[in-house]
């Protein structure tokens, strides 16, 4: 059996991602193209992309709540836990992808050089972590759960509570950048950077869902959020004979 | 969508200002967590190949530079060979990882990747595309990363024969593609988000 790869992978669905472009948005005004995109099917260039193993993950990178606490201290704030399913278009599963994550701290303020709000630092808190998915492309980490914070867009602007994800899959044609927000945020709907995404069922997929069956008793509470990347072009001639 | 078994791809939301938290976390002020930083180091002492630097800058629309970008390469090694499994045609050099990661920085904007000169690639009929880096840049008010690729301005035999160029119309456009020699060895590489000079940017 032989399988074509030259069909590529799928292009991106732009109806269903968020423009370049998204006014209500300011910071994309000036930071957004304007000439279209040139579209072109993946080469080579595209279709591979790095490989990262077990040895550059840390024994605590998936725990927010400790890699950056002082021994025998935790973070602050309520103590969660986010697992779920990365697989491509096509369903299948996405093993030993690696996942980054980065987030605000329990009082929404980021540990960063530009960060301005005046709510406190967690001295036991960074705010970064990482995970590869498993065999089965599935994945988790552990954390505090975010709070909203206020950013200068409108006078009054304050972004759900939110993880950010970095995600690779096999290609780097699939390379992707997204948040998480939780599931009953009153704040998403009044967010100009999810409104950018331009269907509502779109952005029903970046909602997490609570999860009680994998919360941890006394303990901490789950989120389960499902990721999917770019996936290949269909390849009808994947079961041809060899030779053929 | 052609297929129902088709679902849709996550939607991509922007990397906001702090990017670097997660990304680059040591080059941000998070010490500790990271022994480094993913993507800082390309090649070493034995990576085989032409040493070549590429800096710029990224412009906005008013002609500001971005200061909160993060660029992320991707390249072949000095054969042209990717180190990934789905390369079939050689094994990559091992003293080469073919994916980096660099900030702008926070006070001027200025980026420096420094790696070696990528051999050629196929595109997939087989044509040879000329010596590329594959760019990905994000950024607080970018909503889905954006995808270009840096040439270099001294490979005009294998530039006037690559795919990719050749389909950029009108071709003055292609101009915003091509690193220039910086007089001092190096390569210089600006990228403008809008305007007049508009670095062309794909949908691949
Ligand atoms: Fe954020």
């Amino acid at each position: 059996m032989s399988s074509d790869q030259s069909s590529g992978y799928l292009p991106r669905d732009r109806a269903w991602q968020p423009p370049a472009l998204a006014p209500d948005y300011k910071s994309s005004r000036l930071r957004s193209p304007r000439q279209p995109l040139l579209i072109l099917p993946t080469t080579l260039s595209e279709e591979s992309g790095p490989v990262f193993g077990h040895d550059v993950i840390g024994p605590h990178d998936d725990d927010l709540i400790h890699n950056c606490a002082a021994d025998g201290r935790s973070a602050l704030g309520p103590r969660i836990l986010v697992h779920g399913h990365l697989r491509d278009q096509s369903g299948r599963a996405v093993p030993n992808a690696l996942i980054e994550v980065w987030q605000a701290n329990a009082a929404g303020r980021y540990r960063h050089p530009n960060e301005t709000y005046i709510a406190p630092l967690d001295p036991n808190f960074g705010g970064c972590g990482r995970c590869l998915t498993d065999g089965d492309g599935y994945y988790r980490f552990l954390s505090i759960q975010p709070a909203p914070y206020p950013w200068p867009n409108g006078p009054n602007s304050w972004r759900p509570a939110h993880i950010h994800f970095s995600l690779f899959g096999e290609a780097f044609a699939q390379r992707l950048i997204t948040q998480m927000y939780f599931e009953g945020d009153p704040l998403i709907p009044l967010c100009p950077i999810v409104n950018a995404i331009p269907r509502e069922d779109a952005i029903d997929t970046l909602i997490a869902r609570l999860d009680m069956d994998a919360a941890l008793p006394m303990d901490m509470l789950a989120w389960r959020f499902d990721l999917t990347l770019r996936g290949r072009a269909q390849t009808y001639f994947e079961n041809r004979p060899e030779g053929l | 969508m052609t297929d129902d078994d088709t679902r849709h791809e996550s939607p991509s939301q922007t990397a906001g200002p702090y990017v670097h938290i997660g990304c680059l976390p040591n080059w941000s002020g998070i010490a500790g967590v990271y022994a480094e930083d993913p993507g800082s180091r390309l090649i070493n002492a034995d990576t085989r190949g032409e040493r070549v630097s590429v800096a710029g800058r990224i412009f906005d629309g008013d002609g500001a530079p971005v200061l909160d970008a993060v660029i992320e390469v991707w390249q072949a090694d000095a054969a042209g060979l990717y180190p990934s499994p789905v390369e079939t045609r050689g094994a990559a050099d091992p003293n080469f990882a073919g994916w980096g990661r660099i900030a702008t920085a926070f006070d001027s904007g200025e980026f420096r990747l420094d790696t070696i000169r990528p051999g050629r690639v196929p595109y997939p009929d087989g044509r040879p595309q000329a010596p590329h880096i594959n760019c990905w840049i994000v950024a607080r008010g970018i909503n889905v990363g954006l995808q270009t690729r840096v040439y270099f301005a001294d490979e005009a035999d294998a530039n006037a024969e690559d795919p990719v160029l050749s389909s950029i119309k009108p071709r003055a456009r292609l101009d915003t593609l091509l690193a220039q020699p910086d007089g001092e060895g190096g390569f210089r590489f600006d990228i403008y988000l809008q305007g007049e000079r508009e670095t062309v940017f794909f949908d691949i």
